[in-house]
């Protein structure tokens, strides 16, 4: 299999150490674990999403793993602003911090609490089971571009995560460029559910919730190649990847880098397992397999 | 990935264990090791970690919601398990086993395999002991309450410092509050043998199985769900063990 040129790794103003980026949502809830993610491996780490107030989340059950991939409906659970402290000792490090909110106003709060501490911002627009938050808004051009402005403003390292459960995903990620995003990050979950046919009842707390892992990847290799086509700022691919292979298949889609995260579910040092096979002395720059497929 | 939609058990039997405690025995049994957990589903409430009293069992105290809501169900009633989970402990040599309260459900499965020689358990009062008969079957007991009404006046502490000689124990298994676990931890440093300690946490979950990092300890970052719930004395002793767990939103609270 080809591999990659071990090179410095910059994605919408990001600086990474390599080209796998933890997930939103994934052991990120503390920044002893962001802190191990980045031991075992990790380029740089997206936060769980922090909103404006602390909240629980749905009730359980909250994840289920599928044969190939995993089912959750966690519900937005975050520290809010109590989450400062936890980034204190990630100081320089490659720590983007993920953020909902209802309201523009509410995503430019979240991000003033992190300006000075984040590498960069993640705009959650996508959160497939999350009333009034996530693909509520971002399945909205105008909303999302608003949300965006707001955040960009700041002048940090803009990305904005979109959902796959939209018409037109090329139309969503135009609105975040003229936002101002620095680069798109797809996806997130693609909305889901299962019934137990023993309870007659829907698995999840919150009945619905979105799918990750291998069975998504198809679905998002899909929307990065056609975010490729409609817009001219970085994309970082997510959804499924979890082997270099699927790094590869992702940069040819068109993505400079990729997120993981389901896929630590069977392997904690994934990132590490990946990098070893994906880079080689010998291997070709990034920038020569990035869109290739296109051609 | 493999399939872990819960399994649909039916409760068969109900057993009152103390005022506060039941054991609730299902029509299946899993494949547990003493120590491993299950998510317990209970339909429309929650779903919570408890450990594993037996194979086809759980033993529930009524501390929250989904707890009062599985000690009010009553034979043929159905719940959903994932599991079991976790590491569960690894005993070698001669064994101590000290548990205070509900937390001794864990360590019950140890002394039914023939695993433990000592064990200490404890309680508020004496009529919330839970399992003292069968476990003075299976085991040197030695009971502890903390308002004397059986055994002991005072924790289970008391007893590892007046009765216990630790030195004499390959392995020290716990399960209990946290700063009675904090206490034994104390006294296994003190006397050099933390890493004979092996203590079965709690820590508030939510996935069970290593991924949304709800139930993750500072400083290593480890999860107590996946790389737990079973850590050794030297694995905490530098860490928010004794001091502060987090809560369903991930904020700190003294423990």
């Amino acid at each position: 299999m080809i591999t990659l040129l071990k090179d410095q790794v910059s994605v919408g103003g990001v600086d990474l150490d390599n080209h796998l980026i933890l997930a939103a949502g994934v052991l990120g809830t503390t920044g002893a674990s962001l802190s191990r993610m980045r031991r075992q491996g990790a380029g740089g780490v997206v936060t769980k999403s922090i909103g404006p107030v602390p909240k629980e989340g749905h009730a359980g059950p909250c994840l289920i793993p599928l044969a190939g991939g995993l089912i959750n409906a966690m519900g937005l659970p975050n520290p809010s602003r109590n989450f400062v402290p936890e980034l204190e000792t990630l100081s320089g490090e490659p720590v983007v911090v993920s953020i909902f909110g209802g309201t523009p106003a509410e995503f430019g709060e979240v991000a003033s609490w992190f300006e000075g501490i984040a590498a960069g911002f993640e705009l959650n627009l996508s959160c497939p089971h999350a009333e009034g938050y996530g693909a509520a808004i971002g399945s909205n051009p105008a909303m999302v571009r608003a949300c965006t402005e707001e955040v960009a403003a700041f002048g940090r390292p803009t990305w904005v995560k979109l959902t796959p459960n939209v018409t037109d995903i090329g139309s969503i990620g135009r609105a975040a460029e003229e936002g101002g995003a620095t680069a798109l990050v797809a996806i997130n979950t693609v909305r889901a559910m299962r019934i137990s046919i023993d309870l007659r009842r829907p698995v999840l707390g919150n009945r619905f919730g979105g799918i990750s892992g291998p069975m998504i990847f198809p679905i998002a290799l899909r929307c990065v190649y056609d975010l490729y086509e409609a817009c001219s700022i970085p994309i970082i691919g997510c959804g499924g990847v979890s082997s270099a292979a699927d790094t590869i298949e992702m940069m040819m889609a068109g993505a400079s880098a990729v997120q993981i995260g389901s896929a630590v579910y069977d392997d904690s040092s994934v990132f590490k397992t990946i990098a070893d096979e994906l880079y080689s002395p010998d291997g070709v720059p990034a920038a020569e397999i990035v869109g290739c497929a296109h051609a | 990935m493999r399939d872990g939609m819960p399994v649909v058990v039916t409760v068969r039997e109900v057993i009152d264990e103390t005022p506060t405690v039941k054991t609730l025995r299902f029509d299946s049994e899993f494949a547990i090791r003493p120590g491993h957990f299950c998510m317990v589903w209970v339909p429309g409430i929650d779903e919570v970690p408890m450990g594993f009293s037996s194979p086809g069992s759980i033993t529930v105290q009524k501390v929250g919601e989904a707890t009062a809501a599985l000690t009010s169900l009553t034979p043929g009633d159905r719940i959903g398990i994932r599991g079991p989970f976790g590491n569960g402990f690894t005993p070698n040599g001669r064994v101590l086993a000290i548990a205070g309260g509900v937390g001794v459900v864990p360590l019950y499965p140890l002394a039914v395999n023939g695993s433990v020689d000592t064990f200490i358990l404890g309680a508020r009062t004496g009529t919330e002991l839970v399992f003292a008969r069968e476990l003075s079957d299976l085991t040197d007991l030695k009971i502890a309450t903390d308002d004397g009404t059986a055994g002991y006046h005072g924790f289970v502490t008391g007893v590892m410092d007046s009765e216990i000689d630790l030195l004499s124990y390959d392995t020290i298994c716990v399960c209990g509050p946290e700063m009675m676990m904090k206490g034994i931890l104390d006294r296994l440093s003190d006397a050099g043998i933390a890493d004979r300690g092996q203590f079965s946490l709690h820590r508030y979950m939510k996935c069970g199985v290593g991924v949304c990092g709800s139930c993750t300890i500072d400083p290593e970052g480890l999860c107590v769900c996946r790389d737990g719930p079973v850590f050794t004395g030297d694995q905490i002793i530098n860490s928010e063990f004794g001091t502060y767990a987090r809560d369903a939103s991930g904020q700190r609270k003294r423990v």
